[in-house]
């Protein structure tokens, strides 16, 4: 599944742009960086609901194929611009980090 | 300078989260076009950002020296910072001396020396009280 196919089944909102073609390949939940930095795998989906810009160099390094961020976070502006000059993928959605987790475990 | 090293400096700015992680996913893109697998990539980049992130929030910034030959990479960070007090303590996963507004960024969870330790193939620190700290990042690359 890609991450445009993602983004229409789960009716997910858009908020950086990337490469949204890229290949979604599992999922990876956390908070704490250095844990997403040891244990997300390179075109995972990443739920979270860290908005600060580090999670754009975190992003980066370990290659996965999008951020989702859950609870209706949304990026702070220093983090959306970085995302998008970096071409991240990032998306959002109101639905609860579980809820999304359990629909996505349906789909993937 | 041999001809196969290849030597590149970063520079890290002390407090600034906003560039904290340019220098590992500089490096990152360095050695993709170099066509280092992703495995040793992965290697690398996790102890690199582990280092750096530190440099940002306990040093004073500083520097990253890295060198790279056919066989190796070797990450060398050195920052004229607080030094470590008890480094054993520091290995140990969950430690943190991370103030509260970092830990709201996401960081101050422990687990940054011990995912250097983890993830490179030998790491070295050298470090004193009031003068700084080095660490020393060693990753193999397969033939």
């Amino acid at each position: 599944m890609t991450v445009r196919e993602l983004v229409d089944t789960l009716n997910l909102c858009i908020v950086s742009e990337g490469d949204l073609c890229r290949n979604i390949n599992g999922c990876y939940i956390g908070d704490l960086l250095s844990w997403v930095m040891s244990n997300a795998q390179s075109d995972n989906v990443w739920l979270t609901i860290m908005s600060n810009i580090n999670i754009v160099a975190v992003a980066t390094l370990t290659d996965v194929s999008c951020i989702i961020l859950c609870e209706n976070v949304s990026p702070d502006e220093e983090c959306l611009k970085k995302a998008q000059l970096q071409e991240i993928n990032i998306l959002k959605t109101d639905m609860s980090t579980y809820d999304l987790a359990v629909k996505l475990g349906a789909v993937l | 300078m041999d001809n196969n090293t290849l030597n590149i400096r970063y520079e890290v700015v002390a407090k600034d989260f906003s560039r904290a992680g340019e220098a590992s996913s500089a490096l990152k893109k360095v050695l993709r076009k170099l066509n280092i697998s992703p495995d040793i990539i992965r290697k690398v980049s996790i102890p690199m950002y582990e280092a750096e992130i530190n440099m940002v929030i306990h040093a004073n910034g500083g520097y990253i020296d890295v060198d790279i030959t056919p066989e190796t990479i070797h990450v060398v960070l050195t920052d004229n910072g607080p030094g470590i007090a008890d480094l054993e303590l520091a290995m140990q996963e969950g430690y943190s001396t991370a103030t509260d507004n970092v830990r709201e960024l996401g960081f101050g969870a422990g687990m940054g020396l011990p995912n250097i330790k983890k993830y490179s193939d030998d790491m070295k620190i050298t470090t004193q009280l009031g003068k700084g700290t080095t660490v020393e990042i060693f990753v193999n690359i397969p033939a």
